[in-house]
């Protein structure tokens, strides 16, 4: 099976679909009217909780409600009517791409990754995968902190045996996704060349577009470090690691967080 | 278990902790029987590396006996002598399969560390701070070999520990030092810096046919050294200009092979040396690169440049103009011992070489600041500590 080599179009993955909006990334109410829902939201809070009734909690509840509706910019009233006033902010998509060489031949190399079971013992952020036919599958990731799990399903919407495979998540999926993986033959026997590009739709509206812009960087590098891991298993059969506790001392959470780490290498340096 | 960890800049304790468990079934668990300082455990020690945490056990040179081995250890069963390699590798990636195990894509848990100081991961190193790997060091009783198939050596029977211990570093940085320089017959080699790396690289100039060796140092214990134990020339860095004796000694044309032993910290004299320090108190600079400066200065045209001494990040004033016009060669890297200790322990096991003229203390782990002030200070002709943990 001859190939040819990624092309930087190739790379930038026109063909990859943009993730569809749904879920948390859908928003039907425009700028000016979620400002002016959340301003009035807050009034009716505050005229609400100002002495204890049952019409006062009432109208309180209603200004939560709005308050809500101007901040994710989604209503359910607006859904049900089809009202949609959002046309000057759908969602925009955040793309991550990663290229490496695993010294595996390409057969070995797309089996593994395949096989989507595979897929949480190196995608740290996930617990269990699980294939529902050839196609489908779902998908579970707990909650940082312990609070709880998401799970969304996916679909494979393009495969082709040993070069690539292209899936999408299904709508209503907490973290609207989509993603290729193209597999190469690396020059001089070096093994797979393996091309990733990720999009997905940040949660929308104002807490939802701040906490994307918060996590993406740590998302893009969860996603690479991911990555390292796949490389590192199918390579070696482990993901070799230093001793959980190197230290003669016993390690406080401050000095076990990467953040510190990160820091102290970064400053005398760069 | 007892082990010698980091506190803060040049303070180092002995602490008890955890003994080390098999994670990997290609692991092992060797009981330290020596482990040795070595001249780049001061960087980390004086603060230049910044990946270093207080309570990280220190030490990368070493030997011991198996205790445990984990399902998948083929090569070695409980109780071998082992000696095994500073630079962790995993033997399955692109780079351990073509020979360059310290360049290993896999050994190193922290590798976005390195990735984003010097572009991309290299092996992990025990003992050798965070940016490469976090592992633990062997100035310990017990230490967890990983990949310990690829990493460790059997000691062939009848051979003390003192001429061994010096196969897991110093000895395969030294030759590969003088394998990067191509020696070859007829060669003239020049070596900077006369500590054990040094000392090493003249045993291995001469094993690979060549001509003349002359080494470099200030301290007149270690060049003393290099003539009586490695058959060197010296010239005295503190006594001559090191540019025109080397001119004087090679009929004009300068040596062939340069080595660079030395690395990060080179102590030195005049402008160029306060310049430099300064500029490295201040953060401005992460080395001082006088012997980088010379070696390239001095090197005949066309020749080669070898780099085993350790830089850690940026230095100035490199005469890129020089390297340039006269078409020099350079090479460097850290040690890829797996590939040379095989061949090393049968330049030991011949006699051909007996690194063992090194250790000139041995002392118990309590005694670590001590031995690493010693060997700071180069006091009591110190030219190699070794623990006996």
């Amino acid at each position: 099976m001859t190939q040819t080599k990624v092309t930087s179009a190739e790379y930038i993955a026109e063909a990859l679909p943009d993730p569809i909006g749904s879920g948390s990334a859908y928003m039907n109410v425009g700028t000016s009217e979620r400002i002016i829902s959340a301003v009035a939201g807050l009034a009716l809070m505050s005229f609400g909780l100002r002495k204890f009734s049952i019409p006062r909690l009432l109208v309180a509840a209603a200004g939560a409600a709005l308050v809500e509706r101007g901040a994710s910019g989604y209503c359910p009233v607006n859904n049900m009517v089809k009202r949609d006033t959002s046309q000057a902010a759908k969602p925009e998509s955040t793309e991550i791409t990663k290229s490496l060489t695993i010294n595996k031949p390409r057969t070995e190399v797309y089996q593994f990754w395949r096989k989507l079971e595979n897929l949480p013992k190196f995608m740290q952020h996930l617990s269990e995968v699980t294939q529902i036919d050839s196609k489908r599958s779902h998908w579970i990731a707990p909650v940082p902190g312990g609070i709880g799990k998401i799970e969304w399903e996916a679909e494979i919407i393009e495969e082709v045996e040993n070069e690539k495979i292209i899936w999408r998540s299904v709508p209503n999926a907490s973290v609207d996704n989509s993603g290729e993986i193209l597999f190469k033959d690396a020059p001089a026997g070096q093994g797979t060349e393996i091309y990733v590009i990720i999009k997905y739709l940040p949660p929308a509206g104002a807490i939802g577009g701040t906490l994307a812009k918060v996590f993406n960087p740590a998302f893009k590098q969860m996603v690479k470090e991911d990555l390292r891991r796949f490389k590192r298993l199918i390579e070696t059969g482990e993901i070799p690691v230093s001793e959980s506790r190197p230290s003669g001392k016993t390690p406080t959470a401050e000095d076990n967080s990467m953040d510190k780490i990160e820091k102290k290498y970064e400053s005398p340096l760069l | 278990m007892k082990a010698l960890c980091y506190n803060n800049v040049r303070d180092l304790r002995v602490e008890n902790i955890p003994d080390p468990a098999i994670i990997s079934p290609k692991d092992m668990i060797i009981r330290v029987t020596l482990s040795s300082v070595c001249g780049s455990d001061l960087h980390i020690i004086n603060g230049f590396i910044p990946t270093v945490k207080s309570g990280d056990v220190l030490g990368h040179e070493f030997m011991g006996e198996v205790v445990e081995t984990g399902s998948e250890v083929r090569k070695f069963v409980k109780g071998d002598r082992v000696v095994v390699s500073s630079v962790i590798a995993c033997g399955e990636c692109h780079y351990c399969q073509h020979d360059s195990f310290s360049l290993c894509d896999n050994t190193n848990p922290n590798a976005f560390m390195p990735e984003k100081m010097y572009g991309d991961t290299m092996a992990g190193i025990f003992g050798y701070t965070h940016a490469f790997g976090g592992y633990s060091g062997s100035h310990a009783q017990y230490i967890r070999i990983p990949f310990a198939d690829i990493g460790a050596f059997k000691v062939p029977e009848g051979l003390h520990d003192d001429s061994v211990i010096f196969c897991s570093d110093a000895f395969p940085t030294g030759y590969m030092a003088a394998d990067m320089a191509d020696i070859k017959p007829g060669s003239v080699v020049a070596i900077w810096g006369c500590g054990g790396v040094g000392q090493m690289a003249i045993q291995s100039a001469w094993l690979m046919g060549a001509e003349r060796v002359i080494a470099i140092d200030k301290e007149p214990y270690r060049l003393r050294m290099a003539r009586e134990k490695g058959r060197a020339e010296t010239i005295n860095f503190e006594e001559a200009d090191v540019l025109e004796a080397l001119k004087d000694l090679t009929g004009g044309r300068g040596p062939d092979c340069c080595i660079d032993a030395v690395g990060m910290e080179a102590s030195g004299s005049g402008f160029g040396y306060a310049y430099d320090k300064v500029k490295q108190w201040a953060k401005l600079e992460n080395d001082r690169p006088l012997v980088l400066r010379d070696a390239i200065m001095a090197c005949r045209k066309g020749g080669n440049v070898s780099i085993v001494g350790v830089y850690s990040g940026f230095v100035d004033k490199i005469p890129m103009g020089a390297a340039m016009n006269k078409g020099l060669t350079f090479k460097m890297g850290q040690m890829h011992g797996q590939k040379y200790i095989p061949q090393l322990l049968e330049y030991v096991q011949s006699g051909q070489v007996d690194p063992s003229f090194l250790v000139t203390h041995k002392m118990g782990l309590e005694q670590g600041q001590e031995g690493y002030d010693m060997f700071t200070q180069k006091t009591d002709n110190c030219m190699r500590v070794v623990f006996a943990p």
